[in-house]
Formats: C-alpha cells, sequence, structure tokens
C-alpha cells in the first residue's frame, strides 16, 4: 500500500497547504459583523475567480488519482508472489504512448490558440488532438488482440491479468475524456459559440489529458519494469 | 487577519455575489422526479435510503429469530441465514448509512447552510441520485436471483466469496453485489463532486470556513474521505468480479472445490482485505462524521448555548478524517500479518481517540449550564453521546492486538460496532430528522408518538446490544448459523439470546411508529413557522418555508457572524441568526 500512502501524502499535503490558507486559527466568536470574504469572492480581486467546474475536475482527478494509486498498489502487493513473470511489451505501445503525447501537445496547443481567442487555428488543432487520441485507444485495441494472439491472455499470469485490467481502466477514463472532447469540438465548430465557454472547455480537456497522460507513462514505466528496479532500490534503501 | 470592529461593517450589499444559473423545470416531472433541485434530490435520497433500511432491519429479525428459535422457523437455514446477515450489513452501512447521511442531509443541508441557490452541478447531482437508485435495485434483484443473494459476510471476503459453498457464490448473488456496489460508487463519485464543491465556491458573501456550521463540516470532511476511499472498494470490486468471470487470480489462491482443482493459483486474498480496510475503515468515519457534526449543532441549538471549543471541533473533525486512513488494518489483526504492523496499527487506532475524545468533551461541556430543552433533537442527541461514548470505549478494546485476538470473530465485536456505527448514528439520523422535519415540511412533528420512539429505540437498543458484549466475553462466535456443542457456552447465554431477540422485535416495531409519525405529521402536523427552534444558522432564515426553488429571495443572504450566536449577553434575544449585522444583535468587545 505504499503507492497509495504516498498518493495520499500528496493528496494531505494539498489539503493543508490549503487550509492553513483558510485562517483556521480565527476566533469566529470574535468576528462578529466583519464580511470577511471567501477569496473567490474578493471585491477587489487582481484575477478571475476559478470557475467551479475547474475545481470540480481538480477534485475529479484526485479521485482518479486514488484509484489508480490502489490499483498500482494491488500491483505491487500481487507482483511479490512467486508464480509472477512480467509480460513483454508490444512495441505497439510505444507507438501508442507517442499518439498520447502528441494529443496532449495538440491540446496544450488549442489551449494556447484559444486564449488568444483564434478560433480558425483553433479547430484543426483541437480536431487532431481528437484523432490522436482515438488512435491511442485504436493502437491500446491493437496492442490487446497482439498480446492474446501470442498467448498472453488475461487469465494465465497476474502480470496479463493486470496488464489488461489497468489499460482496460485507463482506455475507459481515456473514453469518457474523448466524449468530451468530443462535444468541444463540435462546439468549436458551431458558429454561434461563446468564446469565453469554449474557451474553459478547451482548458478543462487539456488537464484531463495531461492528467491521463501522467497515468498512462506511469503505467507504461510500470509495464516494462523499469518501475520494478525503482522499487528495488528503495527497498535496498530501505532495508 | 484583519479584523474588522463590530458596527463599522453595518449594511453591505449582496448584490456583488453573481448568482448561479439554475435550471428551472418546466413540468411536473422534472420538478418532482428528474429534479435537479437538491432539496428533492435529498428528500429522493432518504426516501430510497430508509426504504432499502426497512429491508435490512427485517433481515435482522430474521436471524435474531434463528438465534433465539434455532430450528424453529423452517424457511430459515444456514444459507439463508448467511444471506440475512450480508445483507442486512452491506445495506446498513453503505445503501442506508452512508447514502442518508451524505446523499440525504448532505443535499438538503450543504446549499441551504452555507447560503447558495443549490448544488454548482444540479445535472450531476441529479444523475447522482438515479445510479444510486438503480445501485439499490441491482442490489435487492439480488433477493430475486436464482440462488439468492450472496451469503458472503459484508466484507465479501474471498476466496469464500465466490465459491459454490457460499449462497451466491457461483450464482448471481457475488455478482449483482459487485456490481451494486461499483454503480454506487460512480453515482456517488458525482454527488461527492458536488458536496464539495459547492462548500468550496458556492458559499454566501462572508461565509468563511470557520463561521460554517459543524454539521457542514462534517459532511464536507466526510465526503473528501469518502472520494478518496471509495475507489478501494471499487478498484477490489472490479478484480474480484474479473477472478470470478474471467478467471484471473488477483485473490484467489490455488484452491480445491469439491474434490476438483480450480484453475485459479498464486493469488492472495489479504490483498483484497487490504484493499477492502482501506475503504472500510474510513468508511466508519465517513459515517461518523456528520453524525459528530449534527449532533454538535442540535446540541448547541437546544442547550441554547455556543459550541465549546469551536475551533477545536473543527480541528478534531479533520485530524479525525486524515487519521482514519491509517488504522485500517486494525481490521485484520488475525489475518496473520507482521506483529510490528500490528503495533503500529494499534497505536494510530488509539490517537484517534483524542480528537474523538475532545469532541465528547466539548458536547458536554456546550451542555454544562446550557439552557437544555429536551425535545425530541436534544434527546437524541443526548443519547448519541452516551451510546457513542459506550461504543468508542469497547473500541479501544479491541484497538489493542492482545484483547483483539481472543474476542476477535465474537458477538463482542457484533455488540461494539453496532453501538459504536450502528446505533450512534442512527440516533442522529432521527434526531435530524426531528430537527429538519418542520424545515422540509412545513409541519412539526408529533411529540407523544416521537416520545415514545425515542424511549423504546434508546432503551431498547441498550437491551439488545449490552448483553451481547457478555455474549462475546463468554466467546460465542458471530456469524454462526446456530451453536451446536459447545460446552463452554452456558445455557444461560441461550436464555439471553431469547431475550436480544424480543427486544430487537419491539425496537422494530418502535420505528413503525416513528415512520407512521412522519407521514400523519406531513399532514396533521403543527404549523411550524419558519424557524420553530429558534436557531442561527441560514437555512431557518429562508423567506419561505419549505424552502422555494432557489432556496433564497432575490438575494443571496449575506454572513455576518458564525452559527453559534445564542445566549448572548445583552442581546435582545437568546439567539442571533447569522444574517443579523453587527449592530442589529449587540455591540461586543473586539480585543485589539
Amino acid at each position: 500500500m505504499n503507492v497509495t500512502l504516498i498518493f495520499l501524502a500528496v493528496i494531505g499535503a494539498i489539503i493543508v497547504w490549503w487550509l492553513s490558507g483558510q485562517r483556521l486559527a480565527s476566533k469566529p466568536w470574535l468576528e462578529t459583523g466583519s464580511v470577511q470574504l471567501p477569496d473567490h469572492h474578493g471585491a477587489d480581486r487582481q484575477q478571475p475567480p476559478v470557475p467551479a467546474v475547474k475545481i470540480g475536475l481538480f477534485v475529479f482527478l484526485g479521485v482518479v488519482g486514488a484509484l489508480f494509486s490502489l490499483a498500482v498498489s494491488a500491483y505491487f502487493m500481487r507482483m511479490a508472489s512467486t508464480d509472477w513473470w512480467a509480460t513483454p511489451v508490444p512495441r505497439l505501445l510505444w507507438v501508442n504512448t507517442a499518439a498520447l503525447a502528441l494529443s496532449s501537445v495538440a491540446l496544450q496547443w488549442a489551449r494556447r490558440e484559444a486564449g488568444h481567442g483564434r478560433m480558425e487555428s483553433l479547430r484543426p488543432v483541437l480536431a487532431a488532438a481528437f484523432a490522436l487520441a482515438v488512435f491511442f485507444l485504436v493502437g491500446q485495441v491493437q496492442a490487446w488482440s497482439e498480446l492474446t494472439a501470442a498467448g498472453y491472455v488475461l487469465a494465465d499470469n497476474p502480470a496479463n491479468s493486470f496488464f489488461y485490467m489497468l489499460t482496460g481502466l485507463h482506455g475507459l477514463h481515456i473514453l469518457g475524456g474523448l466524449a468530451v472532447l468530443a462535444h468541444t469540438t463540435v462546439r468549436a465548430f458551431a458558429r454561434d459559440v461563446q468564446p469565453e465557454r469554449l474557451r474553459l472547455s478547451v482548458d478543462l480537456s487539456a488537464i484531463y489529458s495531461h492528467f491521463m497522460l501522467a497515468v498512462w507513462l506511469l503505467l507504461f514505466s510500470l509495464f516494462a519494469g523499469w518501475a520494478n528496479d525503482f522499487v528495488d532500490l528503495c527497498r535496498t534503501l530501505l532495508t | 487577519m484583519v479584523e474588522i470592529p463590530s458596527g463599522s461593517a453595518g449594511a453591505i450589499p449582496s448584490a456583488e455575489v453573481e448568482d448561479v444559473e439554475l435550471y428551472h423545470p418546466k413540468s411536473w416531472w422534472t420538478k418532482y422526479v428528474f429534479s435537479q433541485d437538491a432539496k428533492i434530490i435529498a428528500v429522493q435520497y432518504s426516501v430510497t435510503a430508509i426504504s432499502i433500511g426497512l429491508v435490512a432491519l427485517v433481515l435482522s429479525w430474521l436471524m435474531r429469530l434463528q438465534l433465539a428459535f434455532p430450528g424453529y422457523f423452517a424457511f430459515i437455514d444456514a444459507d439463508h441465514y448467511y444471506q440475512f446477515i450480508t445483507m442486512h450489513g452491506m445495506i446498513m452501512v453503505i445503501y442506508l448509512l452512508t447514502a442518508l447521511f451524505l446523499g440525504g442531509f448532505g443535499n438538503y443541508l450543504i446549499p441551504l447552510m452555507v447560503g447558495a441557490r443549490d448544488m454548482v452541478f444540479p445535472y450531476a447531482n441529479m444523475l447522482s441520485y438515479w445510479i444510486y437508485l438503480l445501485a439499490v435495485l441491482i442490489l435487492a434483484a439480488g433477493f430475486f436471483a436464482p440462488g439468492g443473494p450472496t451469503g458472503a459476510g459484508w466484507t465479501l471476503y474471498p476466496p469464500q466469496a465466490v465459491l459454490s459453498g457460499t449462497p451466491g457464490g457461483k450464482d448471481w448473488g457475488i455478482l449483482l453485489m459487485l456490481s451494486s456496489l461499483i454503480v454506487f460508487i460512480i453515482g456517488f463519485t458525482l454527488g461527492g463532486l458536488n458536496y464539495v464543491v459547492t462548500v468550496l465556491q458556492g458559499r454566501a458573501r462572508g461565509m468563511t470556513l470557520m463561521r460554517m456550521p459543524l454539521t457542514v463540516w462534517g459532511i464536507f470532511t466526510a465526503t473528501v474521505m469518502a472520494l478518496l476511499a471509495f475507489p478501494a472498494l471499487f478498484v477490489a470490486c472490479v478484480m474480484m468480479l474479473f477472478d470470478r468471470l474471467l478467471g484471473t487470480s488477483f485473490f484467489m489462491p490455488a484452491i480445491v472445490e469439491m474434490g476438483e482443482q480450480l484453475q485459479h493459483g498464486g493469488g492472495s486474498p489479504i490483498l483484497f482485505q487490504h484493499l477492502f480496510w482501506f475503504f472500510g475503515h474510513p468508511e466508519v468515519y465517513i459515517v461518523a462524521l456528520p453524525a459528530f457534526g449534527i449532533v454538535s449543532d442540535l446540541i448547541s441549538t437546544h442547550a441554547r448555548k455556543n459550541i465549546f471549543g469551536y475551533r477545536m471541533m473543527v480541528w478534531a473533525i479533520v485530524i479525525i478524517g486524515a487519521l482514519s486512513f491509517i488504522v485500517w488494518a486494525h481490521h485484520m489483526y488475525v489475518s496473520g500479518m507482521n506483529p510490528a504492523f500490528g503495533f503500529f496499527f494499534a497505536t494510530t487506532t488509539l490517537i484517534i481517540a483524542i480528537p474523538t475524545a475532545i469532541k465528547v468533551y466539548n458536547w458536554v461541556l456546550t451542555l454544562w449550564r446550557g439552557d437544555i430543552h429536551l425535545t425530541l433533537p436534544m434527546l437524541f442527541a443526548l443519547a448519541f453521546i452516551v451510546t457513542f461514548v459506550n461504543g468508542g470505549l469497547t473500541g479501544l478494546f479491541l484497538g489493542n492486538v492482545v484483547v483483539d485476538v481472543p474476542l476477535s470473530d465474537t458477538m463482542f465485536v457484533v455488540a461494539h460496532f453496532h453501538m459504536v456505527m450502528g446505533v450512534a448514528p442512527i440516533l442522529v439520523i432521527f434526531g435530524a430528522i426531528c430537527h429538519w422535519y418542520p424545515k422540509v415540511t412545513g409541519r412539526m412533528l408529533n411529540e407523544t408518538l416521537g416520545q415514545i420512539h425515542f424511549w423504546t429505540t434508546f432503551l431498547g437498543t441498550y437491551a439488545i446490544f449490552f448483553p451481547m458484549h457478555y455474549l462475546g466475553l463468554l466467546g460465542v462466535p458471530r456469524r454462526y448459523f446456530e451453536m451446536g456443542e459447545t460446552a463452554f457456552v452456558p445455557p444461560s447465554a441461550h436464555t439471553l439470546n431469547i431475550f436480544i431477540t424480543v427486544m430487537a422485535l419491539i425496537v422494530g416495531a418502535a420505528q413503525m411508529v416513528f415512520l407512521f409519525n412522519l407521514v400523519w405529521s406531513l399532514f396533521r402536523g403543527r404549523e411550524a413557522g419558519g424557524n420553530p427552534w429558534r436557531a442561527t444558522t441560514l437555512e431557518w432564515q429562508t423567506p419561505q418555508t419549505p424552502p422555494a426553488h432557489g432556496n433564497w429571495g432575490k438575494e443571496l443572504p449575506v454572513v455576518y457572524r458564525w452559527a453559534y450566536d445564542y445566549s448572548v449577553p445583552g442581546a435582545a434575544e437568546d439567539f442571533i441568526p447569522q444574517t443579523v449585522p453587527a449592530d442589529g444583535g449587540v455591540t461586543r468587545e473586539v480585543p485589539a
């Protein structure tokens, strides 16, 4: 459960950091009459408030992070048993990784275009990001069938089981993100689009995409075995 | 920290808060059925949770009948008994308590108490309820599926949960249970995002975190915990579904079933226990923290006294929430884990007693020299404190490895967790319903019926669960369908079992009085008015009772003070609502 505990420590640090700005040491019973404004409603605020959807997305990413860190914890705990032998990593995964990374880059680009209000250049970039993410998913399914064809079936070995389950979970999350991205892309091509809203949608899609890319890179390093060396190193350091 | 002396900020226009775009229902269907109004969703959540909870209540009757009169009821065989145990536990913990506290009270109280028009994502909120309902239906479908519901025990430990010796193991039972949990977690995540972001972003002007009522603090912290803990159950359920359906071996070791070697091998049942309890222990506090918060508000309001040590109460809630993530393995002392781990987890478990004790002391000190009104909510709050202290103290026993090992899997454990996370939170739920019923319906509950229900429930649950401690110390095991030849259990234990069963039937029947009261008072109850308890918090200051769609009138409320200005010296009334500016109540000295 070490991975989970590390993840929780990070979340805990974020919560502590946030709480430390919330005047938890104040004495509310002595402060009658003053209307202390919460940060986001500050009258003389410098920048516009963070939209609720964005906060919601960050909280959701926390939940997704917990999900994957727990699954990875389970991976490491199960790995300790003797019947484990690693699944080979199909070469295709490298291509998929590149596609997902490019999709993320495209979204980052789209974010900049939307920020400057350049609708014309925004549309192709969004479409490209969408296509690349679809390519990633198709590639993952292709990788599954390659592995199955090579005899690495789901129930054969715990490493295979984890490979299919983790990539499956990750794929489902990408699929969910794609649904939102599709919605955003369609809206970008619509005539009566509010630039402000579109900017927010692109922003959120980009954040989500970066996060899922990060999750994928961690999973990939797990499958490729680099993470194992790292864990071994940690074990030697601890004992 | 800038302190504005009282009086200088008298009238501040409230127009600066941007109104949220509210969805306005166009038809009866979107107003009352597929509603996006948090208040309607809260009622839907509560009614669904209480309905499925009644099923669990009946199941507990059936279990008790079997324990008191073994063999007398032909339709209760061992398989049924295990199915009753499993469904009773799972329904009560997740589908009743979690859903009612967070989905029910959370939805109703968060927007009203922080001064918002609604939740920030009303559509997701509506989805959350319908997904929850789907989860309940999938769960209930287990009763009608071939082979019946799963009988694996509410912890669903593999490998037995998916083997043919366990009812539902090779049939639909376990599949329906796991899918229902997965669906529940998805639905809860949608709701949970709402509760968290509404507290973060939806607060009215002047509502700083430290001016929030403790109810909101409790529900907020519990939701954050649930969002982090439920994924563990999600992962565990998905992996077990894989094991059961696709033949993987995440949890399944090499095993021979009915003389036949199964395909599984090498899996780790302990891994499941880690995942399950990583969710399971925070779950205790996911139920307890909202109860803590609500009880603080009930006590303060009905004792007409500000809550003692508000800051400590907030810190204690947050600290309990954090600590509860590093104690999970105290449920696994007998799983054969490294004794050093046991020591670590025993220590963290006992440390939780400190913030919890702070809360108990603060409740008692709030009562000290208060103007205590023994209204129904207050009675339930007092009953909660006693029950919670009792259940908590036996928790100190079980938290120690050496004491736990002999007591593990006995009735002592059953008595402990029923007191601390069964009866105690349920008492708070009753108290909270009595307290907020006038706001939800505009009418008061009938006092006489309420008193009958309260005394029967309070004394009755003690009569049920106190003797169970004794049975546990005698060594009577839990989960046993019948005792069989056990020389170490004296015959008096059986007499005690009959007594417990009779009390359980009576207490269960008393709940019908409560339900009748809810329905009867809806039509015949005394008109409540807007603020019958003369309370300070925002939900009692709404222009209409019950609050209309959008909660507030044209302008959102502005908050000028904390939630506990009761019996302020020099004030005209013994309560000053949070919306009253400084000069509207009393001028107080502010230390420089």
